[in-house]
């Protein structure tokens, strides 16, 4: 099964942390959103356990990633 | 008129006000977000606003068209800005109309406790000692708790 290539989104404080705003993963086929956090949180000072929307939209650490999916880690939210 | 937006310029809050008159509507409501000169005790001298911005309007639309669905309000407008801004800067405005006050200021104030509690928007005090910080708001006081909780996404 081919791997499954996923852009990750961070912002505000955990842009700061990676030094970075985006990254590309490549992972295995199966892979849950759960994956892509592992792969992620390790390389700055992230929390174990981010928010995280999937296209947009907020999703379950449980679910299945496809190839080209947007993974935005989200910091807690301080809009108003 | 049922609508929300991410901005860039000074919101108008006079037009939003506007945008929701109506003549079959005897009760309408604003509310209106500025920027605070202190926050936790520190003094501020700005805030720039960040937003994940085509999900931040999604939220937004999908917040404002369930809350008019909601209080069954015929008209609903919020915006909400970023980018730098300045002490009494509005940073967000929302604005309901309906044939009688109730359902106008719930509508308004479902939609700013929303928008708190899922848009995905950041904001960076800058302080008047020179320092510039993200703000967590469950470091603050009256803290609603965990964000994770609070949008009713599973936890690993």
């Amino acid at each position: 099964m081919p791997p499954v290539p996923v852009t990750v989104l961070l912002f505000a404080s955990y842009a700061d942390a990676l030094g970075r705003s985006a990254l590309e993963l490549s992972l295995p086929a199966g892979a849950t959103v759960a994956d892509a956090v592992g792969r992620v949180v390790g390389q700055g000072e992230l929390p174990r356990a981010p928010l995280v929307a999937v296209n947009e939209e907020y999703a379950s650490y449980d679910r299945p990633l496809r190839a080209g999916d947007e993974v935005a880690l989200i910091p807690p939210v301080a809009g108003g | 008129m049922i609508r929300a937006a991410l901005v860039e310029r000074p919101i108008d809050v006079g037009a939003i006000l506007r945008e929701v008159a109506d003549s079959g509507c005897g009760a309408t409501s604003l509310f209106v977000g500025t920027v605070r000169d202190v926050n936790d005790g520190r003094a501020v001298e700005g805030i720039d606003y960040e937003a994940y911005r085509p999900m931040a309007v999604r939220e937004l639309s999908a917040i404002v068209k369930a809350a008019a669905g909601q209080f069954g309000v015929p008209h609903l407008v919020a915006e909400h800005r970023i980018g730098s801004m300045a002490v009494g800067d509005v940073s967000v405005a929302i604005a309901a109309s309906h044939a009688h006050r109730a359902s106008a200021l719930d509508a308004t104030r479902h939609v700013i406790e929303e928008i708190k509690r899922r848009a995905p928007i950041w904001k960076r005090e800058h302080y008047a000692d020179g320092t510039r910080e993200w703000v967590d708001p469950a470091n603050a006081a009256g803290s609603a708790g965990p964000a994770a909780k609070a949008v009713g996404v599973a936890e690993p």
